[in-house]
């Protein structure tokens, strides 16, 4: 039908990370172009628009060397990632070529990179609670099997410690069968952090149970584009296919963002907010929506996105779209960072939306909200007192105040302090959450049921 | 009759065709799997197409097909319970045909065509019916009739048979012999007719304290909710799907998450329609165009969703839309308008942004339907503003058409303070229908205790501002008591546990028990404070606490009334006539 392996030497124009390729055969709209270039080095890239006088190529390797005497070919399909279980403790480049040395994969399947849509009735709800062993995401942003939950960083945070910690620690309670493996996908991150992950993964003996893209900042731009794409192809293969239960690492999703929005700028489109491409949260949701389960299927996918907030702004286009998009979010705070506060997690800005389904009689414990309700209401309480304080003086505050602001101090020493490799179980972060709120008056302790007050509140409890 | 014409260029999810004489807003087959789409611009030869499936792989050369139709919606028995995507193919359906993932080229029929219903004619031959006539009904769950709608233009009817049919089989024929079908097909982006627009006089009664006793909807009204992420704007459209008392719910998850959607389809068949006892998905029709699924069926999601609303509404039925969130559905626009290379107005978004809202939101409203019964459609969006910023375009052009706004505040969500409705910042301009409505169904007391919690609230705000200043001890006791009750007010009524099995749902009896119980409560502390009792001993009394928890219990009424006895004794104990 048509012949792939004509080759073109017909580039009209190179813009960035384009090319614009003319008197072609029919090209197919994401089509993968081969490049070769007068050196004989060869680039790829993919088809952002077709029509019958010209294709617009987008590369991903970048554009430097190509001049108009580049050869093109088009590969007549969409790109596709070979797979098979023989992944699992593999490194590859974040555009899928193995760089660890070892032999190429031998294919089981061709998958298209680019996924489909789950079909909403084919999901299964995301509900069995994983402990982390962090107080403050198991106790106030629980997480739960097919969620995806970024953590919102910036510059400067132990983030990567968190989404190390999460890796090593994450269990479901009652062993529910299946085994967890690790995706982990990097995006122009520096070579000193990739050997930070890559480190911890091999001293805790993850990286056999782990596939890895990287693409670190060195590398080209363009190629960000994909790493992510192939990434969680590889998951959604382990998970749906092999019936393991997947953890997605994907960081970092600011330097994603910026390739996507180097594109756009070369593409000359119309920018939304910041100059970034206004498709760029639907683009968001073809990552973040590829996290969940399947009916009848035994695997799943859960999704740990990292991203640095450029300038600590919640409200910058990157984090904003994500939350929009995520199952919540958590924030790494660099005020509590300041204060020497490991896991610098601010709660109150920090979300797990499928919280509820996770939690309570049979999966956690049944005043499990009750009890992470009061302690937001009462950390939230001390935290605006802390800034009345600043103006009137601690002499001005009531009994009752004065209480509230020792309980915001209390809360950030003992229930979100703890150590990099301590490892809470959740009955131990509710007790921690209870002893901390008995030092609270009991009439101010609205969020919580009478009966779980009487059963768990340590006055009560002591007398039995 | 089928047009032929071929691809000349392929961008994205649009598409430009040679070849066909194509009408704004045909339905238009593209590509040799034939993906759906729609015709948006016609540039001399050339028709602009809106694809709806993903267009990867598509070349220039490739068939056009155009079976001359508009992009149109099925409109009959089976619609109730059932869950779409953007373009009405039935997910389950879709799942069976293509397993787990949404595959592209598959194109199902809206409505089941095997299935058999139970037809019962209303209209005796010989009579002349029109557009929107009522000729039967299937009665399609127990507490549902699908009246089946006419959709001629005056014909004379020469027979209706009672039986069991599918939708294809004729249930009679029209005097020149054209079969009546128990459904139709109808363009979504037509408003449905209707006789005669008239002005809402009842509250959409939601359970919900805060939009109840605060800020109510009309039935047939519009209403708005902005909140950044995380305000609770998705929770607080299941709580009004789930307990507001319309007689058919079309909830559209348009560009969101795929789980919200899994939540709704595990939760609503267990839970029961407050107004009838069945099943709650029952009287709901789904449409999820999650946010991976095309951009070009999103667009028309909320379209299809407001063309289900008006269809029951032409039955006589009050429904309402909610949809989540029309942000995404302005994005979907921006996305199109910019791969048209159109002239892009403010934030890129598409000059027709204010004009497409408005008439969306126009489609709303209390009606005589065209069988002269009085229906109405209320229409609640959700809005997604970048950055909680209200100020944006998409907000902006909203509350110039909505008559309520329920601002969410992240503030109060940090503080899990749900929902997080600021009551400062929300309105609702349909207060004199329903404080009068409201007067005369629940209590003569209901406007005024609505008043005089709105001042208190107001009054706390301006207090607040001194007290940052100079701490609480510092005001006089009796606004130390304003500020006290009105820190009931925010924890009792404006606080509402969806999640809690009682607290979900409060009736508009309990909201005003619980308001009439407050203002007591006030005055005797009032007359306490007169008699130089500290605040601080009233606010720490043990029936305030029980005053508080009386929401949670199933015996509300008993609990209450016990915790007004003991405040009665603890006043009267400090010296209060009680």
């Amino acid at each position: 039908m048509i012949d792939s392996a004509l080759e073109y030497k017909t580039i009209t124009k190179v813009v960035g990370p384009l090319i614009f390729v003319e008197k072609t055969h029919a090209v197919g709209y994401n089509e993968i172009v081969s490049l070769r270039l007068e050196d004989g080095t060869i680039k790829r890239g993919q088809v952002m628009d077709s029509s019958n006088k010209a294709v617009v190529v987008q590369v991903f390797e970048g554009t430097a060397g190509i001049n108009r005497n580049a050869s093109v070919k088009f590969l007549g399909d969409t790109m596709h990632l070979p797979v098979s279980g023989d992944i699992l403790g593999r490194i590859f480049s974040g555009s899928g070529e193995p760089i660890d040395g070892g032999m190429n994969i031998i294919p089981e399947d061709k998958l298209d990179i680019n996924g489909s849509a789950i079909n909403p009735y084919a999901r299964d709800s995301p509900n069995e609670f994983i402990q982390t062993g962090i107080s403050t995401i198991d106790g106030m942003n629980t997480l739960v099997r097919g969620q995806k939950l970024p953590i919102f960083s910036s510059s400067g945070l132990p983030h990567n410690d968190i989404a190390l910690q999460i890796a090593r620690q994450a269990q479901v309670k009652e062993s529910s069968g299946g085994q967890f493996a690790v995706v982990f996908a990097a995006m122009g991150i520096t070579n000193e952090e990739a050997q930070y992950f890559m480190r911890d993964f091999e001293r805790t003996g993850a990286l056999k149970r782990a596939v890895i893209y990287l693409n670190l900042a060195s590398d080209p731009a363009i190629e960000r584009l994909i790493t992510p794409r192939l990434a969680l192809t590889a998951a959604e293969y382990l998970a749906f296919t092999m019936d393991l239960h997947v953890l997605v690492i994907l960081t970092d999703i600011t330097n994603y963002a910026e390739a996507l929005r180097e594109i756009g700028a070369a593409r000359e489109e119309v920018p939304g907010r910041r100059g970034y491409p206004g498709y760029m949260y639907t683009d968001f949701a073809m990552l973040y929506e590829r996290a969940g389960r399947i009916k009848g299927k035994k695997g799943s996918i859960t999704q740990f996105p990292i991203l640095t907030m450029p300038g600590d702004d919640k409200t910058h286009p990157i984090p904003d779209l994500s939350g929009y998009i995520t199952e919540g979010q958590i924030l790494v705070s660099r005020d509590l960072h300041r204060k020497g506060i490991y896991p610098p997690i601010n709660v109150l800005p920090s979300l797990s939306r499928l919280m509820n389904q996770g939690i309570g009689k049979g999966k956690t414990r049944e005043d499990h909200k009750a009890i992470s309700d009061q302690l937001y209401a009462a950390y939230a309480e001390g935290i605006d007192l802390r800034g009345l304080v600043a103006i009137v003086g601690k002499e001005a505050l009531s009994e009752r105040d004065r209480l509230f602001l020792d309980f915001a101090d209390l809360f950030e020493e003992k229930f979100v302090q703890q150590g990099r490799n301590e490892n809470r179980d959740i009955e131990t972060t509710l007790s921690i959450g209870w002893d901390l709120v008995s030092t609270l008056p009991e009439t101010s302790l609205t969020r919580i049921d009478r009966k779980y007050i009487e059963k768990y509140h340590p006055k009560y409890a002591k007398k039995e | 009759m089928t047009e032929n014409g071929r691809i000349v260029r392929v961008s994205g999810p649009v598409v430009t065709a040679e070849g066909i004489s194509a009408r704004m807003y045909d339905l238009v087959l593209a590509g040799n799997d034939g993906l759906m789409g729609e015709v948006i611009k016609i540039v001399g030869d050339n028709s602009v197409i809106q694809v709806y499936e993903d267009t990867s792989n598509v070349r220039p050369g490739e068939p056009v097909k155009k079976p001359w139709a508009t992009s149109s919606v099925e409109l009959g028995p089976g619609l109730l319970g059932q869950i779409y995507d953007g373009i009405q193919r039935p997910l389950p359906k879709l799942m069976e045909k293509m397993g787990d993932f949404i595959k592209r080229g598959v194109s199902e029929p809206g409505l089941s065509h095997t299935k058999k219903y139970h037809f019962i004619p209303s209209v005796k031959k010989g009579v002349k019916v029109s557009n929107g006539d009522t000729l039967g009904y299937v009665q399609e769950t127990k507490y549902h009739r699908h009246y089946i709608l006419a959709n001629v233009d005056g014909k004379e009817l020469s027979g209706l048979n009672e039986g069991d049919y599918t939708i294809d089989d004729p249930v009679g024929s029209y005097s020149d012999g054209m079969p009546v079908l128990m459904y139709h097909k109808w363009p979504v982006r037509t408003p449905r007719p209707y006789r005669k627009k008239m002005a809402p006089y009842e509250p959409l009664v939601t359970g919900q304290r805060i939009f109840d006793t605060f800020f109510p909807v009309a039935k047939g009204g519009t209403a708005a909710i902005p909140g950044p992420f995380g305000s609770g704007k998705t929770v607080s459209q299941h709580q009004l799907a789930k307990w507001s008392d319309s007689d058919i719910v079309v909830y559209v998850g348009c560009g969101e998450r795929g789980n919200e959607m899994t939540e709704v389809l595990t939760e609503f068949p267990e839970l029961q329609d407050p107004k009838t006892g069945s099943p709650l998905m029952d009287r709901t029709v789904l449409i999820a165009n999650t946010s991976n699924m095309p951009v070009a069926a999103r667009e028309a999601s909320v379209y299809t969703g407001i063309t289900f609303a008006e269809y029951f509404r032409d039955m006589g039925y009050n429904v309402s839309l909610m949809a989540d969130s029309t942000s995404r559905w302005a994005e979907a626009m921006r996305e199109i308008s910019s791969r048209l290379e159109e002239m892009p107005g403010e934030e890129g978004f598409p000059a027709y942004l204010s004009a497409r809202l408005s008439t969306f939101y126009e489609r709303a409203g209390v009606v005589q339907t065209m069988s002269n019964k009085e229906a109405s459609v209320t229409v609640i969006g959700a809005v997604s503003p970048p950055g909680g910023d209200f100020s944006e375009p998409v907000t902006q052009n909203t509350l110039r058409i909505v008559k309520v706004f329920w601002a969410l505040d992240a503030k109060l969500a940090q503080r899990r303070h749900f929902p997080s409705v600021n009551w400062l910042t929300s309105y609702t301009l349909y207060t004199d229908i329903t404080n009068e409505w409201f007067n005369k169904n629940v209590s003569p007391r209901w406007s005024e205790s609505r008043q005089h919690f709105m001042t208190l609230l107001q009054k706390e705000a301006e207090l607040q501002e001194i007290v940052q200043l100079v701490g609480s001890d510092a005001l006089p006791p009796d606004e130390q008591l304003t500020l006290e009750i009105a820190r009931m007010i925010r924890e009792i009524l404006l606080q509402q546990n969806a999640f809690h099995e009682v607290d979900s749902y409060c009736s508009i009896q309990r909201q005003m028990m619980l308001n009439e119980a407050i203002i007591e409560f006030e005055n005797y502390a009032k007359e306490a404070v007169a008699k130089e009792i500290a605040v601080e001993s009233i606010a720490s009394m043990k029936a305030r606490d029980l005053l508080s928890k009386a929401r949670f219990e199933k015996n509300f009424e008993e609990e209450l009334k016990k915790a007004m006895e003991y405040a009665k004794n603890e006043f009267a104990s400090m010296g209060v006539k009680v």
